[in-house]
């Protein structure tokens, strides 16, 4: 295995997917998944029009898979800034190809999560009265809580993704003439000075700090949407950590699948190299053993515990008709890629993204077992509600999965997906050193 | 009777309920409440703020069947109001938990946090059979698709009683305010007034030893009140 900084002198691989006359593929990709945007849209046009009534959902299970969805895309942030905030905060420097993928990821899951809750709106066009202050928001509500903490959490994550592109897109706008103007704007003026780099350096060394708590109260208020109630099964203090945990542990999974296909798709397999995904892998696995502990504990607890109302809807995951859910769900969040992670042998890429590709599918099946079995086991006992989606949820489902790909891809297309300054200081850093220990051992030939 | 000597209470009792569902259909006609289809209601998703809940005990021959109308409690400390994120339920001085539907974003947070159920969110445009789109009740507004609804105790009934009071110039009296499941009960089970007055028939036969609220161990301190003999438990 070569040495994770161990890259090619020229970055010719990373600027070519920019600059170079796209292939069909990349046309075929996009209208794919415009076509997959267009029907999501259509959809909830048509929810719009009929009301809510049109998904599968009723009384008492008022929430369906939008806010599954929304947890999951929450999750799915997670990915980005924070590994690549405490990665930078470690001075791990296997981050250096990684961060950037990461933290796209980021921001476009972020986008894409809360229009969920918007979607799952009675009457959207009333959305603004959450506003505080001008309107009738209230921070009394958790959901409040919510609104505060994904602004500052995709507004921080825009500025963490930003702030290291511009000597990257300056050097875009130097060394190339295609979209220079957009470059030109975009670059806020960047030379390079090392004034300007220091105050890069402070940037980014208080937003690497900063994010880190922001991301983790995100994921926690989310958490406390279904904590703060009373129902059963939700009204846990686990649930903070737990979600925090469950949301690394997708978002590392889909950083793997993200960046498994970019090196395929922009042959980048002399930057994102196989220990890259050994090392994600080892913190996947990590994340898989938590995930699992804190599943373990939260269940055993509601066991032993016992409370009737707690048992309802405890037995209806295991037993009652979630059953086959739940057993998919250990499957695919601890079986499946403790099989293919824990050994250093199967660790290998396709290891690691097919361990991914089952995180995600289970992830958002916990996330489906979070929400809807405990409203289905209401306290006073009536008819229990079942719940089947319906083609409008799965196909504004899908059409999510693709604005976020969709957006990734442009992304890929406009700026390098890998930090190409990030990786060359490290060859001068490295050109430095070498060529010390050269002048002290005098071997060097000026 | 003070705005702030009032908390508006129930009591229901179960001994005298013979299940006849009369109290269900005078409220749906009382406040305006709309129709679904068989299907709809099949799905769960029949709109009655006063709800006869039912549970089927024991096999055939030995069954028993039970029931309880379940409406909003009007909690004194509701879970409800508390999750809100618009202020479009609220408690109001006299303890009710009031709605707003026109500022209510639709989102379901205090469907999901009412430990009770007495929560209904309009799936779909009400609609009314024809025969009764003539007599909606002109007092009561129509909600749109998209909002939630509940019992609002015939908050209609209150304000009209206490016109009707002023007009009178007198202050308003036990029985004045009659809500429209009080009103059709025809076997007097229920009775409505204010709590806080120690003499009032309701606040007497809240305080009797037969009397029990739903889920009183998660504090919500509910205002309706159920009388029953019968050995309680949680699950009717």
């Amino acid at each position: 295995m070569s040495h994770y900084n161990d890259f090619p002198k020229d970055d010719t691989a990373l600027i070519n997917p920019l600059m170079k006359k796209s292939g069909r593929w990349y046309y075929f990709t996009i209208a794919c998944l415009s076509a997959i945007v267009a029907w999501g849209l259509f959809s909830w046009g048509y929810q719009i029009r009929n009301g809510l009534g049109v998904t599968g959902m009723n009384s008492p299970i008022f929430w369906g898979i939008y806010i599954a969805n929304f947890v999951f895309f929450i999750g799915i942030s997670h990915a980005g800034t924070l590994i690549s905030a405490i990665l930078r905060v470690t001075q791990a420097e296997w981050r250096k190809p990684v961060t950037r993928c990461a933290e796209a990821i980021t921001v476009f899951a972020l986008m894409v999560g809360p229009i969920n809750v918007i979607i799952d709106l009675g009457r959207v066009d009333r959305a603004l009265n959450i506003i505080p202050f001008f309107k009738y928001g209230r921070f009394e509500s958790p959901l409040l809580w919510d609104v505060c903490c994904i602004t500052i959490y995709l507004l921080s994550s825009v500025t963490f993704l930003y702030l290291p592109l511009i000597p990257d897109i300056a050097m875009l706008r130097d060394k190339y003439t295609k979209r220079r103007w957009f470059y030109r704007i975009l670059s806020l003026g960047w030379t390079g000075s090392p004034r300007q780099k220091k105050v890069l350096e402070k940037l980014m060394a208080i937003g690497t700090i900063l994010i880190i708590p922001i991301a983790i109260s995100v994921h926690t208020v989310v958490s406390w949407v279904f904590a703060m109630t009373v129902q059963p099964m939700w009204h846990s203090t686990i649930f903070g950590p737990y979600f925090v945990v469950g949301a690394i542990f997708s978002g590392i999974a889909s950083l793997i699948i993200a960046m498994a296909i970019l090196r395929k798709a922009l042959h980048l397999e002399e930057y994102l190299k196989p220990i890259h995904f050994n090392y994600l892998g080892l913190l996947l696995l990590t994340m898989c053993l938590l995930w699992f502990y804190f599943t373990f504990a939260e269940y055993l607890t509601t066991f032993y515990g016992a409370e009737p109302e707690h048992m309802a809807v405890f037995y209806s995951k295991l037993g009652g008709e979630y059953t086959y859910y739940f057993i998919f769900m250990i499957l695919t969040c601890f079986v499946i890629p403790f099989i293919f992670l824990a050994p250093a042998k199967l660790r290998t890429i396709t290891g690691t993204v097919i361990a991914s590709i089952a995180i995600n599918i289970g992830m958002w099946l916990e996330r489906f077992l979070i929400v809807v079995p405990t409203l289905s086991r209401p306290r006073l006992p009536y008819e229990h509600g079942i719940y089947h989606p319906t083609w409008v949820e799965f196909s504004i489902f899908a059409g999510e999965v693709a604005t976020l790909c969709l957006l990734y891809v442009f992304f890929a297309k406009l700026f390098p997906i890998i930090s190409i300054w990030e990786l060359r200081e490290k060859h001068e850093d490295e050109e430095v050193t070498i060529k010390e220990k050269a002048v002290t051992t005098g071997s060097y030939e000026y | 009777m003070k705005p702030e000597k009032i908390k508006w209470g129930m009591v229901i009792d179960l001994d005298l309920c013979i299940g006849c569902q009369a109290c269900t259909v005078a409220c749906k006609q009382e406040n305006n409440i709309p129709f679904v289809s068989s299907d709809q209601a099949r799905m769960g998703r029949a709109i009655q703020w006063n709800q006869f809940i039912t549970t089927v005990e024991d096999p055939l021959p030995h069954t028993k069947v039970r029931y309880l109308p379940r409406l909003c409690n009007h909690c004194e400390h509701p879970p409800c109001v508390k999750v809100c994120p618009v202020e479009a339920t609220y408690q109001n001085p006299e303890g009710l938990t009031a709605q707003i539907y026109t500022r209510c974003i639709g989102c379901r947070f205090c469907t999901v946090a009412c430990p009770y159920g007495a929560r209904f969110f309009n799936w779909y445009e009400p609609e009314w059979p024809d025969e009764m789109k003539s007599s909606l009740n002109p007092d009561v507004y129509i909600r749109t698709k998209g909002v939630v609804e509940k019992c609002t105790f015939c908050v209609q009934r209150i304000r009209a009683a206490k016109d009707k009071a002023k007009d009178e110039d007198r202050e308003l009296k036990d029985g004045d305010v009659i809500p429209a499941c009080v009103e059709t009960c025809p076997t007097k089970a229920r009775v409505f007034g204010n709590l806080a007055d120690p003499h009032s028939a309701v606040s007497k036969l809240s305080r009797s030893p037969r009397a029990l609220k739903l889920l009183e161990h998660l504090g919500t301190e509910p205002k309706v009140v159920y009388l029953t003999e019968r050995t309680w438990d949680e699950s009717l």
